[in-house]
Parts: structure tokens; C-alpha cells; sequence
């Protein structure tokens, strides 16, 4: 067992815990951040997916220890409102149905759209390959991203 | 507040009150309407058992069916809310706890499955909603002192004049009425939301973290256990050694129960660590000597014998006899996981005489009986929770709970409060898969071009026999089986016809995956009519015209064949195959475009058309049929669970492979303007997706398709 501080969605969060326990059971069953998902426990689903400085990861295999002071952003950073534009464009293109992969997916799709603010549908699946959606809502998740990238060239208009 | 229901602020505030309130419902005459008072106010409407109002114009609706994805959250109050008129943004929905209001209207048991519920509840909820309106406009005609003939309903408001009331306002007065036996239902060129594409009103919540499925329960001082499950079907604990578990970190306990050993832990990690590290001794059973391949050798020599009669006419022998062209085949089709994305969950806390669940799950009443009668209680003494379901397909629907079952045996072994996880590789080994069928067909084709004479022998387990649900088999048939072949519509136009099913046991739990029988069923039928329609040299829409008089099966086919351009050349390089098949009282046809590339199948297009009657949210329809195309197409490519010495030799999903974002085609749907009886959206979009794709690929290579998933010989031209 080990301490160690984390910077979660801007926060500061100080857990006890084994250096090998995932991220995303830190943040589940730690802190009780439940919008992030556990699917599969091996990086093949990306359920899981969350920001580390921005960049897209999966916490199922991320160890603690390896997290250090890198800043971590998951679903509840992204907006408790669903007032960011991914998430805008999630909703207006219907996108969930289930709904256990989704937040998984937009944590996805919020870095590509970070990295990439005209991604082609090469891009899209070149970014979104690795997170499964049982479900099958890809269609719709490659027109929200789409969306949301014409979006984010508007200025920020309710239009739901 | 948001419309979303399981906050989780307001689950754990909020969670046990509530559901109490629901289930005091249940024993109360509707007349009594006393759920109000359980919810801290008297002001409450209570109509029935499907919705209430409140003060502040929330209209709350009860699920008696549970959302899953297939979006009944959003249809069923769609039902309630037209007749109700209330205002759409103020429609709160949960999911009912187990209850006699909420009992399947066809089944009779609480249930959600089989594509029924939009169909089975379209009167029910319906009613709810006019009753409710009835009530509140005789309130508001009392409080206007005018007659209730002046008084109309808008958007969750009642106005008679210059008079206006709103619903929350008269909710109390409302309450006090009788309620009335006989109302009258809109019609439909009335309709404000019936047919209109309407918005889902759970994608909010289930777009910023905030909805809540069984997984994301969680309670101070709830531990989480993780099982050892027996590495083969059948096998049991004999004997364990905790010693190592028991040293980890987190780890709090480890109990035996009936299939395995559980280890319980502060958290997920500790108890998987914990699972690791045991030292468990298994009386194996006869599970271990099996394998399926030879499970397909024996079931073939099975199929040359007389299996149980299902469906017959003339006589087949002699008309086989007669013809001098035929068709032989053979078709093989593999156990498949449903592998939804959550992982099975389920929260048990036993307190004295009473135990409270949490869960997703789609046979609640079931799953409450189960833990009473493990627990030694009335089952109205088990409160259960539903949840948010991350997927079901059927897994969530075991007559056994048999992951209720186990959380109780934890929750009863340990005397803990605990939230029961599976890993996924529980999930990919854990069985209840859709059972692996062996199809041995016979057709001799008539001088005409036309099949003459059709024997087809089915030969797979039985998903009903051994369980509550076994009265659905009849004269030895379990229709689950069969069906798709054994109702074929091609079969009224054969006149010599015998169609016989085997159910053999073997040790693999089995159950109903997305679609069921029709998963293989359809795979046969709309394969062998398109090598007909080869052999007689005709288009394959063609000779389906020849073939079926079932003005439905027509419309789609006809419907998909105008949209798919079918009779459009296709670019150099790309082929297409089509197929059409009835289930769940719905008629799908879809046409699928692919190409092949030094062996690599890329699905470019597939489109499709439904006719499932009235479509209720046409937007739900659409989705539903994207659903199962993707999910058909993911057993077509990859799906497949092998044993061998009784084991999975799956695990996950690197080698229990799920379609991905770059495998998905462009998908089209048309829904057909239909007048006809409802059917369901569910799980129809999925049967027609493997045949037109095995049928593309005959085009592509002029090989025939005979096992699923497909095999990289397939991908190669003959």
C-alpha cells in the first residue's frame, strides 16, 4: 500500500492503495466516480477511457503508481450538464442506447476532436477502434462526431 | 430535475422510500392511491399503478418493462403521455420493482423480452394515461363548476374557456375521484407523439456519467466480491485453500457457495487478487470430457436419425424420390456469448427478515422469487431494485438468476452486504450461450425450378426444457428451437415437407440470444432459397416472389429491393446478396453490399427495410435496426465459444471479437407504412444480416456459406 495524490477533473484527491491497483478501480470503487466504465479489464473495450493530460487512456490498465502528477479528467470532468459539444452532439444525434459503453466513447471522442478539429471517417475510426459498443451505435457516434465538429466552427448556439 | 432517474444523489437519498412506495402499490386498490403518502405527500395522483403526478406537474411513469437500450424508457411513457396529454418535458420515468401490475399482458409473468413489450403494452399503457386524463378533467370541471364535455387537456394542463388549471394543481382533487372503468381512447389522426420520431429521453443521462446501471450501486460499508466459477459446465467446489487470498490487502472473507468460491473484498481489485491467488480443489463431473467438435460429429449422426416431429405435410420421402435434382446440405453453427458490455452485477443486503437487491435484469419477478425462496423468505419480503441494464440480448433474462441467485448465496454464506462483479472472462466463460445447432436439409427441386419436397432436420439443446419456462414446449417441440423453419413461410408452398428437431443435452447452460432460433433458422432457409434460385437460374428477388404469398414478407423485400437499387449494376468489384425473414411479428429484408480483398470481407452498405405494424418511435425502430445489424454482423465474422476438455477456450474480447467502428458499414432503414398488427424492433433486424452477407459472398466467390462465423476459406473465390 502506498499514498499518492491525484488531480482528477481539477480536484485534489489523496487515496491509499496497492502501486498495481488500476486507475479505474481507484476511481470506481476509491472515489466512487462511477461514470467511468469497467468492460473488460484488459484494454480491449476502452469502457474504461479517460484523459491523462488530455490524452486518451485506458485506467483498467493503468497502475496507480504509474499516474504520478499527470492531470486526470473522466466523464464528470468533461460536463455534469452535458453543455460540451460532444456531449451536445451525443444527445442530438441519439447516440445512446444502452448507454454503459458511451461515456467511454466520448472520452474518445472529445480527445480525437482535441487533436483533430476536422477528423475524416478514416480518423474516426483510426481514434474510435478501440472502444466496442455492443450495442452498435457507431453509425451514430460517427455522425455525432461529425457534428460535433461542425459544431465546435459555430458559435455556441442552444439548439436543443 | 432531470428526467433521468437514477441520479446518483437521488438514488441514495431517495432509492429504498421510493421503490417502498412502489411496492405498497401493488396490495392497495388503485382507488386507495395512497402511494403519496409514502413519498412524504398526500398531494400525490395516483391513478394506477403506471404513473402519478405530483404538485409540481411532474408526471412520474413506471416501467414494467426495463430499459436495456431498446428504448422502452422512452416508448412506453410515449403511450402513457398521448393519451394523458400532459407535457412532455415533465415526464420522469423509473423502472417498476417486481409487482402484479407490471406482469408481462401475454405472459404473465414481469418480463422483458422476446421484442414485446411496445406491442403488449399499447393498450395497457395507453389506458393508464386516458384514465388519468378522465380523472383530472372531471377535477377541473368540478373546480370551474362547468361540465366536464367543456373542458379539454393540453399539455399537461386542463382548460375549459378562460379557465385553466394545471395538472399538478388538480392532482390532489383528482385523487379523491373514483376511477373510472371505461375510457375512450384517442384515434389515431390524433395522435400528437404516436409515429413521430421522438427524442430518447434517457441519452442525457446516459451522456455525462450520471445514469446509473447495476454496476455503479454503491453504499458505504458494501463489500465486493468476485467467484472462482468452476472451470468446467457442471462442476462443483470440493475443497479450497484461502490462505494466500485471505493475506491481500482488502481482502474480508471467502465463502463457499454453490458454484464456486467467493472471495469478498473492499474493492474489485482486492477480490479479483484475492480469486488469483486461491488454491481450489473441483469435483469436475462428465463436463470435462466434452468438446464441440466432437459435439458436431455426434449431432450429425443424430440428424440421420427420426427426430420429434415439427412441422409436415405429404409425404416427403416419396416426393424426394421423385425429383432428380437436389440440394444436400449441412450447416453448423457454434455457441455464442451475448457478452454485453457490463459485466453481470447484482447487490444483496440480508437484514433480518427482509433482503433489498439491486440490479439490471430482465425477469425481476423471477430473480425476487429465486433469492425469497434461497433466503427461506415471502417473496414480498425481497425488494428489488432495478437498474439501468448495460446490455441484455437475452443474458439478463435467466429463468435460474443465475447471477441473482449467486449474489444471494454470497450475501447468505458471508451474513455481508455485498455487490456480487463478474470479470468479463466469467461473462465469456460463464455460459447461458446461444445454444450451437447442427442443420441436416434435404431439398428436391421440381421441374418447375421450385423446392418440391423439403426435409430438414434440426438438431441443438432445448433452452426452455428443465426450466419454469418448460410449458412452452409442445408435442415435444421447444419452439425456440425451431421456429423460422418450422413456420417458414416457403413451407405453404412445398407440398411435401418434414421438418424434425432433436434436443439433445450437453453440459453448456443455454438461453435466448438476440433473436433466439431465428439466429440460425434464418441463416438456413434464406440461404438454401437463394442457392434455389441459382439452380433455376433466376434473380434471387426474383424467385422469392415465385415462392411467397405472405403479403409482408413482399412488401419488405420489395421495399428493400427499390431502396438497395437492386437492380442497378453494382461498381466492378462489389457484390450484394439479400434475404427476408419474419420474427417477433416483424418483417425485415435486408440487402448487403460487400467486396473482398486477397481475403478480407469489407461490408460497405446494408440496407434495410421493416415492417413491425405501427411503428410507436420510428426513431427507436431505426436505432434498433442499426442494433441488430451490427450485432448479427459481429456473429457472422467472429462470434464463436468453443470447448475443449470442457473448457471455454475463449475469455475476452481479444478473442471473443466484437465489431469495431472500422468494420461498420453505412446503414440504411426504411420503415414500411404499415397498417398491420404490431410487431416488436428488438431483436427482428437481426436474423436477415447473416444469409444476405453469405449470400454476397456466393456472388463474390460462388462458394456457399456453411458454417458460421465465416472462415477464411469462405473469403476466397471457388
Amino acid at each position: 500500500m502506498a499514498s499518492y495524490k491525484l488531480s482528477i477533473n481539477g480536484g485534489s484527491y489523496a487515496v491509499e492503495a496497492d502501486p498495481k491497483m488500476p486507475l479505474l478501480w481507484v476511481l470506481r470503487d476509491l472515489l466512487n466516480l462511477t461514470g467511468t466504465k469497467y468492460g473488460c479489464g484488459m484494454a480491449q473495450c476502452g469502457a474504461c477511457t479517460v484523459h491523462l493530460n488530455g490524452n486518451a487512456i485506458r485506467s483498467c490498465s493503468m497502475p496507480i503508481s504509474a499516474v504520478g502528477n499527470q492531470k486526470i479528467t473522466t466523464i464528470e470532468g468533461i460536463s455534469s450538464d452535458n453543455s460540451h459539444v460532444v456531449q451536445q452532439a451525443w444527445i442530438a444525434e441519439q447516440v445512446p442506447q444502452c448507454g454503459y459503453c458511451q461515456t467511454g466513447q466520448i472520452m474518445s471522442a472529445v480527445a480525437l476532436l482535441k487533436r483533430n478539429a476536422n477528423p475524416t471517417d478514416r480518423d474516426i475510426d483510426m481514434a474510435m477502434q478501440g472502444n466496442i459498443c455492443r450495442c452498435g451505435t457507431y453509425p451514430r457516434i460517427r455522425k455525432a462526431i461529425h457534428k460535433a465538429a461542425a459544431m465546435m466552427k459555430q458559435p455556441p448556439a442552444k439548439s436543443f | 430535475m432531470s428526467q433521468s432517474t437514477y441520479t446518483r444523489r437521488r438514488f441514495l437519498k431517495t432509492g429504498s422510500t421510493v421503490t417502498g412506495g412502489l411496492l405498497l402499490s401493488f396490495f392497495i386498490p388503485a382507488s386507495a392511491k395512497r402511494l403519496g403518502e409514502k413519498a412524504g405527500s398526500n398531494s400525490t395522483f395516483v391513478p394506477n399503478a403506471y404513473l402519478n403526478i405530483t404538485p409540481d406537474n411532474n408526471v412520474k411513469i413506471m416501467l414494467a418493462h426495463v430499459e436495456m437500450g431498446q428504448g422502452v424508457w422512452t416508448t412506453l411513457p410515449m403511450l402513457i403521455a398521448e393519451e394523458l396529454d400532459c407535457d412532455w418535458n415533465k415526464v420522469i420515468v423509473e423502472h417498476a420493482g417486481p409487482g402484479e401490475p407490471y406482469k408481462h399482458t401475454a405472459y404473465g409473468l414481469q418480463i422483458t423480452g422476446g421484442s414485446t413489450s411496445t406491442w403488449s403494452e399499447f393498450d395497457r399503457y395507453r389506458q393508464a394515461g386516458a384514465t388519468a386524463k378522465a380523472m383530472l378533467l372531471e377535477a377541473a370541471a368540478k373546480q370551474f363548476n362547468v361540465p366536464v364535455s367543456s373542458c379539454r387537456a393540453e399539455k399537461g394542463f386542463v382548460i375549459a374557456g378562460d379557465k385553466r388549471a394545471s395538472y399538478g394543481e388538480l392532482a390532489e382533487a383528482a385523487g379523491k375521484l373514483t376511477v373510472p372503468t371505461n375510457v375512450t381512447l384517442k384515434d389515431k389522426k390524433d395522435w400528437l407523439l404516436l409515429g413521430k420520431p421522438t427524442k430518447r429521453l434517457d441519452a442525457k443521462a446516459k451522456s455525462n456519467g450520471a445514469a446509473q446501471f447495476g454496476m455503479d450501486v454503491h453504499f458505504p460499508g458494501m463489500l465486493i466480491a468476485v467467484v472462482a466459477h468452476a472451470p468446467v459446465f457442471g462442476a462443483t467446489p470440493q475443497s479450497f485453500d484461502a490462505t494466500a487470498a485471505k493475506a491481500i490487502t482488502g481482502v474480508r472473507d471467502v465463502v463457499k457457495i454453490p458454484t464456486g468460491v467467493a472471495v469478498i473484498a473492499d474493492h474489485f481489485w482486492a477480490a479479483k487478487k484475492g480469486r488469483d491467488a486461491l488454491k481450489i480443489t473441483w469435483n469436475m463431473g462428465p463436463g470435462e470430457n466434452f468438446s464441440t467438435a466432437s459435439q458436431f460429429d455426434s449431432y450429425r449422426k443424430l440428424a440421420e436419425t427420426k427426430g420429434t416431429p415439427a412441422a409436415q405435410a405429404g409425404n416427403v420421402t416419396d416426393a424426394l424420390a421423385k425429383t432428380t435434382k437436389q440440394i444436400k446440405a449441412e450447416y453448423i453453427f457454434p455457441y455464442l456469448a451475448h457478452a454485453p458490455m457490463e459485466p453481470l452485477n447484482c447487490t444483496v443486503k440480508v437484514s433480518g427478515n427482509s433482503c433489498e437487491i439491486w440490479t439490471g435484469t430482465q425477469m425481476p419477478g423471477v430473480d425476487q422469487a429465486t433469492a425469497a425462496s434461497i433466503l427461506g423468505l415471502k417473496p414480498e419480503q425481497v425488494k428489488l431494485n432495478i437498474l439501468f441494464l448495460g446490455g441484455g440480448f437475452g443474458r439478463r433474462a435467466t429463468p435460474t438468476s443465475d447471477f441473482v441467485s449467486e449474489a444471494v448465496q454470497v450475501a447468505k454464506a458471508s451474513g455481508k452486504f455485498i455487490k456480487l462483479v463478474w470479470s468479463r472472462e466469467d461473462d465469456i466463460r460463464g455460459g447461458y450461450y446461444r445454444p450451437a445447432f447442427l442443420h441436416a436439409v434435404q431439398i428436391g427441386i421440381g421441374e418447375n425450378g421450385l423446392p418440391a419436397a423439403w426435409k430438414h432436420t434440426l438438431v441443438g439443446q432445448s433452452i426452455v426444457a428443465g426450466t419454469p419456462f418448460q410449458g412452452m414446449i409442445k408435442n415435444g417441440i421447444d419452439p425456440t428451437s425451431a421456429e423460422g423453419v418450422m413456420d417458414s413461410p416457403y413451407l405453404e408452398s412445398i407440398p411435401d415437407h418434414a421438418i424434425e428437431l432433436h434436443s439433445p443435452k450437453a453440459p453448456p447452460t443455454v438461453l435466448w440470444w438476440r433473436s433466439v432460433g431465428h439466429t440460425h433458422t434464418a441463416f438456413v432457409m434464406e440461404t438454401l432459397i437463394d442457392e434455389l434460385a441459382t439452380a433455376a437460374g433466376k434473380d434471387p428477388v426474383a424467385y422469392r416472389r415465385d415462392l411467397l404469398k405472405s403479403k409482408r414478407h413482399l412488401g419488405v423485400l420489395e421495399l428493400v429491393a427499390d431502396k438497395s437499387g437492386w437492380n442497378k449494376p453494382l461498381p466492378a468489384g462489389r457484390f450484394r446478396g439479400i434475404a427476408v425473414h419474419e420474427s417477433f411479428g416483424s418483417y425485415v429484408s435486408q440487402v448487403a453490399e460487400i467486396s473482398l480483398d486477397n481475403g478480407h470481407l469489407k461490408v460497405h452498405r446494408v440496407v434495410c427495410a421493416i415492417d413491425c405494424g405501427l411503428a410507436v418511435n420510428p426513431e427507436g425502430v431505426r436505432a434498433q435496426m442499426e442494433s441488430g445489424i451490427i450485432y448479427g454482423l459481429t456473429a457472422v465474422l467472429y462470434g464463436e465459444i468453443s470447448l475443449n476438455n470442457g473448457r471455454v477456450q475463449q475469455r475476452n474480447f481479444h478473442d471473443y471479437k466484437i465489431l469495431r467502428m472500422n468494420e461498420t458499414p453505412q446503414i440504411e432503414v426504411y420503415i414500411a407504412d404499415s397498417t398491420e398488427k404490431m410487431g416488436g424492433a428488438g431483436e427482428p433486424g437481426v436474423p436477415p444480416l447473416a444469409p444476405a452477407i453469405a449470400n454476397a459472398l456466393f456472388a463474390a466467390t460462388g462458394k456457399r456459406v456453411r458454417k458460421l462465423p465465416l472462415q477464411a476459406a469462405d473469403l476466397m473465390k471457388a
